[in-house]
């Protein structure tokens, strides 16, 4: 139950800050830090007892019917995520509530980083699978709203559209790599199918679909671009969702798959080392080359994802250990790194290392942080990343096969995680030569920042040097993660120092190749060369989106050709052919009586002759009215039949029909007009009468070929004792089939909004959809819920504004 | 094509649409036991906003109800949609619905189910979607010497 509490409890902060924030200001943001705050409170006092080895389990059954059930389960690797994303979640909104200036959609912004990390707690901790995906949906939404959050630049916009729709297809790929896992296994939940491991060509499809998944949300090559795109984001969103939480889903996924799938599976694990270990090399030369601080930590987040994908996805149980090892360090160090460029940024005004010059004096704090957070990235003894890398190169050592090939690609990576780190300290807060910049920002220029805005990225730093000599309680953590995916996992430590051996070698020939690589950048260029020439996934993607719509376009020009004649006839042909088969071989049709009544024959007459009139006169109007006429007779044959509610119903539904009718009609000329084409009335008339004598058909075939019971006996049984009324019409509407009423009422809204957006849309462009009527004596119709929550706010302090490094985001694609 | 004002139908306008309001409210609430229901009840209440058009155009209209349509449709929703949340909580099924019995001094026994607040949804979007087809589709019937015309709309209308 406190899981549950938990994720409700973030549902109600988010919807609480999403209502207040109008009132609250900014201090909306710590309102939100109450829902982190909260779930770090009950991961401290679940570690206890997951410590002891206990799983902690709730579910609660959400449609019975259909054994639709939301399981949650914290074992110690949830446990784990749990950790790191409130902890990291309370640091991050604090840090918000100080970045941000005075605005007023500071709610929406609330509610929406709460949302995600209740979605993300949620993804860590959901047992069934189908609940996890529903989780991974919902943190890809919100992290596309929150990329998009300055809807009013393109660039934002783009950017949140391009994520949405390479984390939205990889979702898809999950869901049904998901589903064909769990029929293969027999069990949607998830530590059941884990510990099944079905095989078989369609479990092997659907593994390699979940690995699709993952590699899209962790921004594996091919996938990898749209991470640095993403960083249009406001900073705090950067180092939360895309290098502390969301992008380690990818990650969590591989994890929990890897111990149970890549002793089975012979393509798993050199398919992960390939991707792991070329998102790693490009990831890390990438960085070497950007020029705004946000992308070149994004393109260093691409590479240390590879990095732990490589680490994670083989199978080994203790690079397993080592990939946990480091993933929580990754997430110490990479906030700290964000946060601080957010600093920067923030009080500097621009995140172009080429015009930052010497800014590390104004920002002491800050830049002091980053230096240790940069420098526990690229392994320096004795803080908590050298541990992990450690950690990380023993385990390749103790490979069995690949040992070289595995330490190689470390290493590597490691010496360009080390030169792209000093470019960053150096870029950020270093002197630079004079004159290497027409408009440098120099120390002068950068007031000094708050104290509590620099607060969360120096304890974040903190942490990761006191846990590197007291390893214990990372230790503790980490093992406790790896022993619960794999058993065998429980008889590897964190070491500060394992001794002069080749894993310290390999550290320290990494330290001093990335101090090199940082001094000679030529040593690259071969290598750019090479990647030169491979497609850029940008472009890849740019085509696939114009190829989308150019077919798009093509497919609508043929299925909508706009006449309204053509779609008429084909679903009204279409209505009768298919069910015709059945029809004919259900024999001919019994007429059991002809007709109840005299008084039927005469309202039948009626409906009729109204019916023929409404086919034969010219004038529009007239044709409504007639066609009201049939509709009110058959209001009168209800009548005849003893169904009241039905009969007002009816009456009701034909007297608005006439009244809107009029209302479109005023738009459409008064006569109808003939068909241009020579074949034209025939044709409508050969289609009517089809439709006309099928229907009849139908009527008198249904109507006699009923072998089961109805439930009308049932229905008026229980309507009073269950349903507690007397009318049965609306007990049923109401109570037992009221998930169907619900469905069509929310088909009228949608009507509704429809009718508005054809009619005003096509009234005046500019203004597009709008439910609002112009005209509404509303008093609140000023209410600015309405209108653009960020224009017209010139206040707001966006810090990106004016940056040259825009450039890196992509264009919006044109259509 | 404004329509013209008509003596009849003014003098008859305000009992009728009295009359249509509050039997509609009728519908809706005895709807569960007799005839009627949020749907009929919300067909009734949208006719009299239909008349209301016919007889005064759209400011006639606004003037009635003052209130945007998307409150109606969304608060609509909204509570047929919470009132399911409800039985599922309290019920054990979503829309699961419930029995209620409260003595009111002065009025007696008062019995209701959980199935007048959905009802009452219904009735809400139902009056909220004619709302809305009436103001989008309506306006152009005004003629302009009576009411300016809103921003954004063309002041020509073809006929």
């Amino acid at each position: 139950m406190v899981l549950f509490a938990v994720l409700v409890w973030h549902l109600v902060v988010a919807l609480a800050a999403g209502l207040l924030g109008r009132r609250m200001g900014r201090s909306v943001l710590l309102l939100g830090a109450l829902a982190p705050a909260v779930a770090l409170a009950a991961s401290v006092a679940l570690t206890g007892g997951a410590l002891e080895g206990e799983v902690l389990r709730t579910s609660l059954a959400w449609v019975p019917g259909m054994d639709l059930t939301i399981e949650l389960a914290l074992d110690g690797f949830a446990l784990l995520f749990w950790w790191v994303i409130s902890g990291i979640g309370v640091l991050v909104m604090l840090y918000a509530s100080r970045y941000f200036g005075q605005r007023d959609d500071l709610g929406r912004f609330t509610a929406l980083l709460v949302t995600f990390a209740g979605a993300m707690l949620l993804l860590t901790s959901s047992d069934n699978v189908l609940g996890l995906f529903v989780a991974w949906e919902l943190t890809s939404i919100t992290s596309y709203l929150l990329i998009g959050f300055e809807d009013d630049k393109a660039a934002a916009r783009s950017s949140a559209l391009q994520a949405l729709l390479v984390t939205g297809a990889g979702g898809l790929a999950l869901l049904g790599g998901l589903v064909l896992l769990a029929q293969a296994a027999g069990t949607y939940q998830l530590s059941a199918l884990l510990e099944a491991a079905p095989g078989g060509v369609a479990a092997e499809v659907g593994l390699a679909l979940v690995l699709l998944g993952a590699m899209t949300k962790s921004a594996q090559v091919p996938f990898h671009f749209w991470l640095p795109g993403a960083m249009s984001a406001p900073t705090p969103v950067s180092a939360y969702l895309h290098s502390a939480t969301m992008v380690k889903a990818g990650i969590y996924l591989l994890a929990r798959f890897a111990p149970a799938f890549a002793p089975e599976v012979a393509w798993w694990t050199p398919t992960l080392l390939a991707v792991g270990g070329v998102t790693m090399l490009l990831g890390g030369y990438r960085a070497l080359h950007a020029t705004d601080l946000k992308a070149l930590l994004a393109y260093g987040t691409v590479s240390q994802l590879g990095f732990i994908v490589l680490l994670v996805g083989h199978g080994d149980p203790e690079m397993l250990f080592a990939g946990v090892a480091v993933l929580v360090a990754h997430a110490l160090f990479k906030a700290t790194l964000f946060l601080s460029v957010g600093v920067v940024d923030h009080q500097a005004h621009t995140r172009d290392l080429r015009r930052l010059d010497g800014v590390g004096r104004a920002l002491p704090v800050t830049a002091v942080a980053a230096t240790i957070a940069t420098a526990s990235m690229a392994g320096v003894i004795p803080l908590l990343g050298f541990v992990s890398k450690e950690a990380a190169l023993e385990a390749a050592i103790h490979l069995d096969s690949g040992t070289v090939l595995v330490a190689a690609l470390i290493t590597v990576g490691s010496v360009l995680t080390t030169a792209y780190g000093i470019r960053f300290v150096w870029g950020a807060f270093l002197r630079k030569p004079a004159g290497s910049h027409p408009e440098p920002v120099t120390a002068a220029d950068v007031p000094a920042p708050k104290r509590s805005f620099e607060a969360p990225a120096a304890l974040l730093a903190g942490l990761t040097v006191v846990l590197g000599p007291l390893l214990a309680p990372v230790d503790a953590l980490v093992s406790l993660g790896a022993t619960s995916l794999e058993p065998a996992a429980d008889e590897f430590h964190l070491l500060l120092w394992h001794g002069f051996g080749p894993s310290l070698y390999l550290s320290l020939t990494a330290l001093a190749g990335g101090y090199l690589l940082y001094r000679l950048p030529r040593l690259v260029t071969a290598a750019g060369r090479v990647t030169s020439r491979a497609p850029d996934m940008l472009d890849v993607y740019a085509a696939a989106l114009r190829g989308l719509n150019r077919s798009a376009d093509r497919t609508v020009s043929v299925v909508q050709p706009g006449s309204l004649p053509v779609y008429l006839g084909i679903i009204l042909l279409t209505a009768v052919v298919l069910p015709l088969p059945m029809l004919l071989s259900a024999g001919a049709p019994q007429i059991a009586e002809f007709a109840d009544s005299p008084i039927q024959v005469v309202v039948v007459g009626l409906v009729m002759a109204a019916a023929l009139g409404a086919a034969l006169v010219r004038r529009r109007l007239s044709a409504v009215l007639l066609l009201g006429g049939v509709g009110f007779s058959v209001a009168v044959l209800f009548v005849l039949q003893g169904a009241p509610d039905l009969a007002l119903t009816q009456l009701l539904v034909e007297t608005l029909s006439l009244g809107i009718f009029v209302l479109v009609l005023r738009r459409l000329p008064e006569e109808f007009e003939a068909s241009t084409w020579r074949f034209g009335n025939g044709l409508r008339v050969a289609v009517s009468a089809t439709v006309g004598v099928f229907v009849a058909g139908f009527a008198l075939i249904a109507a006699g070929g009923r072998t089961g019971g109805t439930n009308a006996a049932e229905f008026l049984a229980r309507a009073e004792p269950d349903g507690g009324g007397k009318n049965v019409v609306n007990v049923i509407l109401t109570d037992f089939r009221a998930l169907d009423t619900l469905g069509e009422i929310t088909v009228l809204l949608v009507a509704a909004i429809g009718v508005v957006a054809i009619v005003r849309g096509g009234r005046d462009d500019d203004q597009g959809v709008d439910l609002e009527p112009p005209t509404a004596g509303d008093p609140a119709s000023g209410d600015p819920a309405s209108g653009d929550p960020t224009a017209g706010d010139p206040a707001s302090g966006d810090p990106t504004a004016g940056d040259p490094a825009a450039a890196d985001v992509p264009e919006e694609v044109a259509r | 094509m404004r329509p013209r004002p008509s003596l009849v139908l003014d003098s008859v306008l305000d009992v009728v649409l009295r009359t249509a309001l509050l039997f509609s409210l009728f519908l809706l609430f005895a709807g569960h036991n007799s005839p009627g229901g949020g749907f009929v009840g919300g067909l009734t209440a949208a006719a009299a906003l239909v008349l209301r058009f016919v007889a005064g155009g759209v400011p006639a209209v606004d003037e009635l109800v003052p209130l945007r349509e998307s409150r109606f449709l969304g608060g609509g929703l909204l509570l047929a949609a919470l009132t399911g949340f409800g039985g599922w909580v309290w019920n054990d099924a979503f829309l699961g619905s419930a029995k209620v019995e409260q003595v009111v001094p002065a009025l007696g026994t008062l019995k209701f189910t959980t199935a007048l607040p959905f009802d009452i949804g219904v009735y809400l979007v139902v009056v909220g979607l004619v709302l809305a087809i009436l103001r989008a589709l309506g306006p152009d019937a005004d003629d302009d010497t009576t009411t300016p015309p809103p921003a954004g709309e063309p002041t020509e209308v073809a006929s």
